[in-house]
């Protein structure tokens, strides 16, 4: 290429980066999807950092002070325990945030995979998945989880995000085939097989770029649900192992102090989890109106 | 004089597309007295559609009117209450859309939505339902009882619209606004369609503002008519006056480059109009069309003209006005020197050969036939024009050629003496890299997530096996060559106007260096200014390859113009073949016939009408003896009446090169149709 031509090319580049800035702007703009990153950006940086900044260990007992009421030296009071909640809940983040996007990603490309192949190849295959699939979608995801936590005995965290990851599976893959279905009808996909392309490079290379968006916003709207699953699990005691700072088993050992009027204990790891997943689906909200689908 | 039913003062529109305000339409001005016809034409984004919901104050969400106002009878709908607005929307104007099937609703019965309007009118259920029955009648639907019970899919496009027009005129509008009412619909359709909206319009006098991108069209629909460029008005006057005088050089090469009767391939070369329409919302100093503009001076680049009389209610916004309807004409250059072909083949005879290609589809357990017998040949360095009407198979056997779809097992294809496979996958790639094609829709057939080179080279690599550096560099090649500026070889095709991205369509298509290319209606997603251009690239490209083209359109214009041979088709079956000036001139098949008679001229020429009566039968179910027996506009009165009813005719040669399935003798044809 000529030196005049390099230049015009750089010009089209510009166009390029320039329409992708007016998105940047667009979803600055959104106060939805700013305050989503802001909430989620907090709680990542106390899952890395948190328990290096936080006043107490999170495991701690000081038996001097249970369950005392939220004050200056302990921010959101202490539990039965004495462990400070504070603490408690800015490294609790780590396990759930972890947990919630390992399900969310392993379902997601799982899902893909099954809703790729399904939407671009129909006929008898695509039927017999996508009737499978929707059995599994029948059973309450929470039932499904719970007889799988029990059946396999031990609290792992991996095992429950695989659990986790699977019951998701099917709604990823139905919202691919959907968008896959439609998008193989075009014509990109007949030029594709006319100069003897394989289908994993159809599949792959030509189609998924194509069904990106809807796959980034149902991964955001997964994540939320990945969340309240990992948070009701731990609560109901499965899954994670019993003790560990974790939201939903802090709420889980502290919510009978309710009745004693200690609403702190349970408060406000219920606050955290509401934050988190709220700013989550703002998230998704903003996305959704960026991508236009 | 009295006031005019809608008008337009200064109308200025904006969309907000990712937060930035862009201008669309930029000082329109036009009123429509009442019971006049008036057309606004215009190239894709222009902003004609947006004029037409703008005269309704039914703007998307996006969109805003910025400046100036819409008077309906004098009253200014701009600052009118949105509830005022629906009162005369509800009342006194009507919309009648391009997409008629998704204008209604599919989950309610044609006839209870047709009676909502009258009952949103205030008349009773019993009333609403005698009056729905009579609208229908006026719309000149058959069996108006059936068809109320029908739902929307189950109507075929003619029909639909026919419904639609029904709905828009139940309130007894004072204004309607057509926004391309027939660009989806069949030629033969499209006519009648227009024919009832005239007869209708004659009736009941009501204002229309009818919006198309069809010269033709317009010239048959409207007294008035306005051209839009790039969201300015530029040319007004009488429909006559501006297509056989127009006074603005976008007017002057727009209609220059359609092209007409008469011209062919071998002799001519379409004019053009360099350049391709502006992006939503430029900004312009000067005149809106200067940069495409062949009389364009620094005066035009940095003044706006204003409009200037230049006849009798004939209004033009041009500087150098005088000198439009003379400017030079606009013929590009042949591209030289494209190499395509990197290997050669010995051009002797037939290239393809296709004997009784035949495609039958399993719809819900019922066997259906869409393509029944068809055999066609295709010499080296020839185009063949297939046309025919939505459904009558002319893309199922470009598939079956190209190995899309599979064609049925007694079919034979011949390449160069060597069998086909039916399907793609038994293919060799010598085979698949020879039978190329060039979709319809650009935007669908190029991938958005990849840059031009990789569409190209991609293909390259596939089909000629260059390793991938070699094959960018052939794509280069292969994109200048079809004058795609290197500058744009790493854009998206989404920063790339209609034009260029049909370019890279053919860049890729030519990639393999194919012997036989299929063009499915390359040029109907384009802009006229455009396909001009496209044309005469696959016009240059043949000649310097001898490549052969298999040309589908629903456009005759084109067909003729590119075409070397013509099949015309009707329910999967070849009813004429044979040289194009032959089939158009005639005699022709009565189904021809009524074809060719249906596209509106735009020289105003009155022709005589055949119509063709009902709609296409399901192929499911096809008649009796000649297929096109039920509507043949001369089959009556022939004498063989009792044959066509019950033998199917055969395909025969009537005279040297020219074939015919009909029962009707040649000789006969030619005195019925001279009449």
């Amino acid at each position: 290429m000529n030196d005049s031509s390099t230049e015009i090319s750089k010009k089209s580049d510009a166009e390029r980066l320039q329409i992708r800035k007016e998105r940047l702007a667009l979803l600055r703009r959104n106060k939805a999807f700013t305050i989503g990153i802001a909430v989620l950006g907090f709680w990542t940086l106390c899952a890395i950092f948190g328990k290096y900044f936080t006043p107490f260990k999170a495991d701690e007992q000081n038996f001097e002070f249970v369950s005392i009421s939220p004050n200056g030296t302990y921010w959101f009071g202490t539990d039965a325990n004495g462990q400070d909640v504070f603490s408690r809940v800015i490294v609790g983040s780590r396990l759930i945030l972890v947990m919630s996007f390992a399900a969310t990603i392993l379902g997601t490309l799982a899902g893909t995979s099954i809703g790729l192949i399904t939407g671009y190849f129909k006929g008898w295959f695509d039927i017999i998945v996508m009737r499978l699939l929707e059995a599994i979608s029948s059973i309450p995801a929470i039932i499904i989880a719970l007889l799988a936590v029990a059946a396999i005995e031990g609290q792992s965290p991996t095992i429950t995000v695989f659990i986790i990851a699977f019951v998701f599976t099917p709604n990823i893959a139905r919202t691919v085939r959907a968008a896959v279905l439609a998008e193989a009808e075009f014509e990109y996909v007949a030029a594709a097989r006319l100069r003897t392309e394989r289908t994993p490079h159809i599949l792959f290379k030509e189609i998924l770029p194509n069904v990106m968006p809807p796959i980034i916003v149902e991964f955001t709207v997964r994540l939320g649900y990945a969340i309240f699953a990992i948070a009701t699990l731990s609560f109901l005691g499965a899954g994670v192992e019993y003790g560990s700072p974790n939201w939903g088993t802090q709420i889980s050992e502290n919510w009978a102090q309710i009745f004693n009027n200690q609403w702190w204990p349970t408060a406000f790891p219920a606050i955290a989890i509401a934050t988190l997943a709220v700013s989550v689906n703002l998230i998704s909200d903003g996305l959704l109106e960026v991508f236009e689908i | 004089m009295s006031t005019p039913t809608l008008e337009l003062r200064n109308l200025e529109v904006a969309y907000t597309v990712r937060g930035i305000d862009r201008e669309v339409l930029r000082n329109i001005s036009l009123s429509i007295e009442p019971g006049e016809a008036y057309g606004l034409v215009g190239e894709s984004g222009c902003g004609k559609s947006t004029a037409a919901y703008a005269a309704m104050r039914y703007l998307p969400r996006n969109g805003k009117i910025t400046g100036g106002s819409i008077l309906f009878e004098g009253r200014d709908m701009v600052t009118m209450s949105d509830g005022e607005v629906s009162e005369l929307r509800n009342s006194v104007i009507s919309m009648v859309y391009q997409n008629p099937v998704a204008a209604l609703n599919p989950t309610i019965r044609v006839g209870d939505q047709v009676a909502e309007v009258f009952e949103l009118a205030g008349k009773s259920k019993s009333e609403a339902k005698k009056l729905t029955l009579e609208a229908l009648v006026r719309v000149k639907i058959a069996d108006p009882e059936k068809v109320m019970r029908r739902y929307a899919h189950q109507l075929s496009g003619g029909m639909a619209q026919r419904v639609v027009i029904a709905m828009a005129l139940a309130s007894n509008p004072r204004l309607l606004v057509m926004d391309e009412p027939t660009t989806g619909l069949d030629a033969t359709v499209e006519a009648e369609v227009l024919d009832l909206v005239r007869e209708l319009r004659r009736e009941t006098g009501t204002a229309v503002l009818f919006i198309s991108h069809n010269l033709g069209v317009i010239r048959h629909m409207c007294d008035r008519v306005g051209v839009l460029y790039a969201g300015a008005l530029v040319e007004q006057g009488t429909t006559a006056d501006i297509l056989s005088n127009p006074q603005h050089p976008y007017t002057v090469g727009l209609l220059r480059c359609i092209p007409r009767g008469g011209l062919h391939k071998n002799t001519d070369r379409l004019e053009t109009i360099p350049g391709s329409p502006p992006p939503l919302g430029m900004h312009f100093d000067g005149c809106v069309f200067a940069s495409r503009c062949t009389l364009a001076d620094d005066r035009c680049r940095t003044e706006k003209p204003e409009m200037s009389n230049v006849g009798e209610s004939h209004i033009t916004r041009c500087f150098h006005h005088e000198q439009a309807p003379t400017m030079a004409r606009n013929i590009e250059g042949a591209s030289q020197g494209l190499s395509i072909r990197t290997k050669h083949t010995n051009p002797t005879g037939d290239l393809l050969q296709i004997d009784s290609l035949s495609k039958i589809f399993n719809q819900d357990g019922n066997k259906v036939q869409v393509v029944n017998n068809v055999a066609l040949h295709v010499a080296a360095g020839e185009t063949l024009g297939l046309v025919g009407e939505s459904g009558s198979g002319k893309t199922t056997i470009a598939k079956m050629i190209l190995g899309l779809t599979a064609a049925e097992s007694s079919s034979t294809m011949v390449l160069s003496g060597k069998k086909l496979a039916r399907t793609l996958n038994k293919r060799d790639v010598a085979d698949v890299g020879a039978l190329q094609i060039v979709f319809q829709n650009p935007d669908q057939a190029l991938n958005r997530r990849h840059s031009v080179t990789r569409i190209v080279s991609r293909a390259v690599e596939r089909l000629s096996g260059l390793n991938r550096s070699e094959s960018d560099n052939r794509a280069h090649e292969l994109l200048s060559g079809m004058r795609v500026d290197a500058s744009l070889h790493n854009a998206r095709p989404a920063q790339l106007s209609g034009g260029l991205k049909q370019r890279v369509a053919i860049s890729r298509a030519f990639a393999g260096s194919p012997n036989l290319v299929v063009c499915d209606e390359p040029t109907s997603a384009l802009d006229v200014s455009v396909q001009a251009t496209i044309l005469n690239l696959l016009v240059d490209l043949q000649k310097q390859d001898d490549t052969s083209y298999l040309f589908i359109s629903h456009d005759l214009g084109v067909v003729r113009y590119i075409s070397d041979r013509i099949a015309v088709l009707y329910l999967g079956r070849v009813m004429e073949l044979g040289a194009a000036e032959t089939v158009f001139n005639g005699p022709h098949h009565p189904y021809t016939e009524a074809l060719v008679s249906s596209v509106p001229a735009i020289d105003g020429s009155q022709r005589v009408r055949i119509r063709l009566e009902g709609d296409v039968p399901s192929p499911a179910n096809p008649p009796t003896g000649c297929v096109l027996n039920p509507r043949c506009p001369r089959m009556a009165g022939s004498g063989v009446e009792g044959l066509c009813t019950t033998v199917e005719p055969d395909l025969k040669e009537v005279e040297p090169g020219h074939f015919m399935r009909c029962h009707i003798p040649l000789d006969q044809l030619r005195v019925t149709q001279q009449k």
